[in-house]
């Protein structure tokens, strides 16, 4: 089911969405940095940037969430819980690698054997509409990790940039709950046309010598056999330990749990963690079982590569580049990768 | 030139076995990007590279390698931080063996890509110039306007203190008199700092790399990763983050070599300069200290005589 909407009508379209829903978009913080956030007008949302320093997953999983709130009253415990979403969400503007990195998470929270209430309560009030990705940046590596720059799945709707109008496709049942909005007019060939020509460009510049595919057929077999491996001396060398990489991954999920209490309230809170920081994974007893970079490097690639398909049946990579895009040192899991593949 | 004599000399090290690693830059795997590397056999030299896109300090390595003899590639600022923590005898066991290049100043490349807007594929250091490429477009930039704030007032390029100086000294004059952030700092009142600095620090998502990137920044156990007890929460509330900033920087006071390192570090594009900056005119011009320019004074804050004013001392 395509549709179209004219960028003249972008504000106004926003602005209905802001009525009505509690609308999550791109956002600028300061020059050069954008995130994710619940905005208030349309004029908000920014899009410098191919995809914001922090991930989608922020808004389904923030940094910093409050699991509840509790008090001593006199002889009464109050407990207060704050996993309910009052009001309906929509994200505008995500990308396919980011979108597809939340069903990823998805997996963890709401899989099987366990559920997140305060991930899938805001998985189920929300309804996506994604941003095809016209121009991926030479860092992006997202064929290569299965995705694509124009992939519909996770999208609930998709739109596709044509220069002065938007080609929008209702994907899903939610998606199509919006097909009656009175900004949408019906497409035509050229408009779609137009939009299959934008596909073809992304992924032929994805398929081009600016974004070799890696090589990751089989990584998960070869990594079985290199817990031991010299190869994590070397790699873990100019990593400086700090979160970035981790913190900014759109499927990086790990987080650690906190009081914060002062007298007779507090509340608890459950905060983004990393393996990459020394005290994640330090024992009460004093024991650290990773004591180093080389320990914590490698649970960061073992995470993705193995650990996670061996559970999943993916890795945990959608190819978005940013942890090659913000490391302070240039780490690039690119290069990590290929020695990876490479290794006798 | 340069590049060839970091080879020659890091090949003699590791040749006659003085040092065990030498760190150095190599060839980044991103435009404007040298990364760090280790070179351990003297025939790997060849990685070593030199040029303007040289930005990290490299001396924030040495406190895990303290196990080694290490040969580390610095600039002014870098070999600055060695001889501090030194001062603070950090390496009693191996003293580091510095390469020196007299610094021609790194470029800003987040500077450069808010300049050229379209994706940058390629960037070659050309002296003066800066060429940038990508695809269909070919710029070129003059390197004077695209330097790092820190670079652009920096007086001490000269690696004077290095066990070698691979290049001919450069002249020791800044571009620009004071620090661009400190100055416009300087120039608001108290109520404005504080909403600016409020405005900066509240994009901060604790990955501390700006710690992490700084050589200063050593201690085993981090106030902010301390338990018991608990000085600060975890969380990004804006006290906790504001706390963590204002500590940061001043355990910095009388020990920052204003390198920069921990702004060029940050994911998040903070702005940490103009506080560190100004905490180094303030030792300047009350203890006449410089961190590192000499090898005996130890600095104004982590020091006391007898003669001190304040009775509780002794």
């Amino acid at each position: 089911m395509k549709s179209k909407l004219d960028k003249k009508d972008f504000k106004p379209f926003l602005q209905g969405l802001i009525d009505r829903f509690d609308l999550y978009a791109p956002v600028k913080a300061a020059e050069g940095v954008s995130v994710y956030q619940k905005i208030a007008r349309p004029e908000e949302v920014n899009f410098d940037l191919l995809n914001p320093q922090k991930p989608l997953k922020e808004v389904f999983f923030p940094q910093t969430e409050v699991m509840f709130c509790y008090q001593k009253a006199g002889k009464k415990n109050q407990v207060t819980s704050t996993e309910d979403v009052n009001r309906e969400r929509v994200i505008f503007g995500a990308r396919p690698c980011d979108i597809e990195a939340l069903s990823m998470i998805e997996e963890v929270y709401c899989g099987k054997e366990y559920t997140d209430v305060y991930f899938s309560n805001k998985r189920k009030a929300t309804t996506i509409i994604g941003m095809a990705c016209e121009t991926p940046l030479s860092t992006c590596f997202c064929t290569s990790t299965g995705g694509s720059p124009f992939v519909r799945k996770g999208s609930d709707i998709l739109f596709i940039d044509l220069g002065d109008t938007y080609l929008v496709e209702l994907l899903t049942e939610k998606g199509k709950g919006f097909q009656k909005n009175p900004y949408f007019k019906e497409a035509d060939a050229k408009d779609l046309a137009l939009a299959e020509d934008l596909e073809k460009k992304a992924l032929k510049k994805m398929e081009s010598s600016s974004n070799p595919r890696l090589p990751l057929e089989g990584i998960e077999k070869r990594l079985d056999v290199m817990v031991e491996s010299p190869i994590w001396d070397r790699f873990h060398e100019k990593c400086i330990g700090c979160n970035t990489c981790t913190f900014l991954c759109p499927t990086c999920h790990c987080f650690d749990i906190a009081d914060e209490a002062s007298g007779n309230k507090g509340q608890r809170v459950r905060n983004w963690d990393s393996c990459l920081s020394s005290l994640y994974s330090l024992e009460t007893s004093g024991h650290n079982p990773r004591p180093t970079g080389r320990e914590r490097t490698r649970q960061r690639i073992m995470h993705k590569l193995n650990y996670f398909p061996k559970l999943f049946g993916k890795i945990a990579c959608v190819g978005c580049g940013r942890c090659i895009l913000y490391c302070p040192v240039n780490f690039d899991i690119r290069q990590t990768i290929e020695e990876i593949q490479n290794a006798k | 030139m340069v590049q060839k004599r970091i080879r020659e000399e890091a090949k003699r090290l590791l040749e006659n076995k003085e040092v065990d690693v030498i760190v150095g830059f190599g060839e980044g795997s991103l435009p404007l990007r040298a990364t760090p590397i280790f070179v351990r056999k003297p025939e790997e030299v060849d990685r070593l590279i030199w040029n303007s896109f040289c930005e990290n300090n490299l001396a924030a390595y040495l406190h895990k390698l303290d196990r080694f003899k290490v040969g580390l590639v610095v600039k002014g600022c870098d070999a600055r931080s060695v001889t501090a923590l030194a001062l603070e005898k950090r390496f009693p066991n191996h003293p580091v063996y510095l390469i020196g290049v007299p610094c021609q100043r790194m470029v800003d490349r987040r500077k450069i890509k808010r300049a050229v807007k379209k994706e940058i594929l390629k960037a070659v250091d050309e002296g003066g110039q800066i060429i940038v490429s990508g695809d269909g477009f070919q710029t070129s930039l003059k390197k004077d306007d695209f330097l790092y704030p820190s670079c652009q007032v920096c007086t001490h390029r000269n690696p004077d203190q290095a066990n070698v100086i691979v290049a001919e000294p450069v002249e020791e004059k800044a571009l620009a008199e004071i620090h661009p952030d400190m100055e416009a700092f300087e120039r608001m009142t108290p109520q404005e700092r504080w909403r600016f600095f409020e405005k900066e620090v509240s994009r901060c998502m604790r990955c501390y790399a700006c710690r992490e990137a700084c050589p200063m920044c050593y201690c085993n156990e981090c106030f902010v990763d301390n338990s018991r007890p608990k000085w600060i929460e975890k969380s990004l509330d804006p006290r906790d983050l504001q706390f963590y900033h204002i500590v940061r920087a001043y355990h910095q006071t009388g020990r920052c070599t204003a390198c920069g390192a921990c702004e060029r570090a940050c994911p998040m594009e903070i702005k940490l300069n103009y506080m560190t900056q100004k905490l180094n005119q303030d030792v300047k011009d009350l203890y006449g200290f410089e961190t590192g320019v000499d090898r005996e004074t130890p600095p104004p804050l982590s020091t006391f005589e007898t003669e001190d004013k304040q009775e509780f001392i002794k």
